[in-house]
């Protein structure tokens, strides 16, 4: 399989992710597909070190999914947190920092 | 190698299959499980790629551990369905989809249209311990030892971060004047009204 079908597989996986960032409503859906977009960027990654023939990419990838380990633990810490203060779990109605 | 092309397509329909199911079901239940499929279908694909610590990091750590904190959440929180009429409301809903698919259409030329010949391979060739837990770690410790020390570091700090996010409002006695996070989350700041209208 050429390396540029993993790619433009990735490329469909991103947009997808792209599409529920922009049209879902609830947070933790929002999250799921930055998860998507996340791990559609770590298989091009990991399809660029296969086709460089190193594992640097593949360290890349590794890191990228610490930090959206990280992100998902905030943004579920921030969800718990919205739902124990009776605030509607909706980003729309979520629209300032301010507490 | 045909048995490859086919685990490939396989694999590569699963993803989008799961991808798909993620953005459409209205249960956030079962968005979860749609990622959990995608996520396993993606470390097949990895395991294409040799990158075999990756495939099993990804299903250990990923379909494993952090789906299970996104299954917990979604039942503490409630996963009610959504209301899907009020999902996409005015020209949000038209355009976000719309922002989707140019998208697309902008990677899919830059990838395929710009005749980067180069993708065209099979990649380099590459030794048995090509993505081995050996060949990762040598990497990990010698030329990569920065970027490790900041992850493990970030790791702390989401760790804090979410204890102090997640405890109980009044469960621990912190002396008044100190900012912290502690005061995004607590409960006498305002009526729920107020929080929403600004």
């Amino acid at each position: 399989v050429d390396i540029s079908w993993f790619v433009v597989l990735s490329a469909f996986i991103f947009c997808i992710g792209a599409a529920g960032v922009l049209t879902r409503r609830s947070p933790l859906v929002i999250l799921l597909c930055i998860e998507l977009m996340l791990n559609a960027g770590n298989l091009a990654l990991i399809a660029f070190s296969r086709m460089a023939g190193n594992g640097e990419g593949q360290i890349f990838a590794l890191i990228v999914m610490v930090v959206a380990a990280c992100e998902v633990v905030i943004g579920l810490g921030i969800i718990v947190a919205m739902y124990r203060r009776r605030l509607p779990i909706d980003v729309d109605s979520m629209s300032e920092l301010r507490g | 190698l045909f048995f490859e092309q086919l685990l490939f397509f396989v694999a590569g329909i699963g993803a989008i299959a799961g991808a798909v199911g993620v953005v459409t079901l209205r249960n956030p239940f079962f968005s979860v499980l749609a990622l959990v499929a995608h996520l396993i279908s993606l470390s097949v694909l990895f395991l294409l790629l040799s990158a075999a610590f990756l495939a099993a990091a990804q299903v250990v750590v990923y379909a494993g551990a952090v789906m299970v904190l996104y299954v917990f959440v979604v039942a503490y929180v409630g996963g009610a369905d959504e209301d899907m009429r009020h999902e996409s409301t005015g020209w949000l809903g038209i355009l976000g989809p719309l922002f989707a698919l140019v998208l697309l259409v902008e990677l899919t030329i830059a990838v395929v249209g710009s005749g980067l010949s180069v993708l065209d391979t099979r990649g380099a060739d590459v030794g048995a311990g090509f993505g081995a837990p050996g060949q990762i770690g040598e990497l990990l410790l010698t030329k990569f030892l920065l970027p490790f020390e900041i992850a493990s570091f970030l790791l702390l700090v989401a760790a804090v971060g979410a204890v102090m996010l997640a405890r109980k409002r009044r469960g621990l006695e912190e002396p008044p004047d100190t900012i912290s996070v502690a005061d995004l989350v607590r409960s006498d700041a305002g009526t729920q009204k107020e929080a929403v209208r600004g």
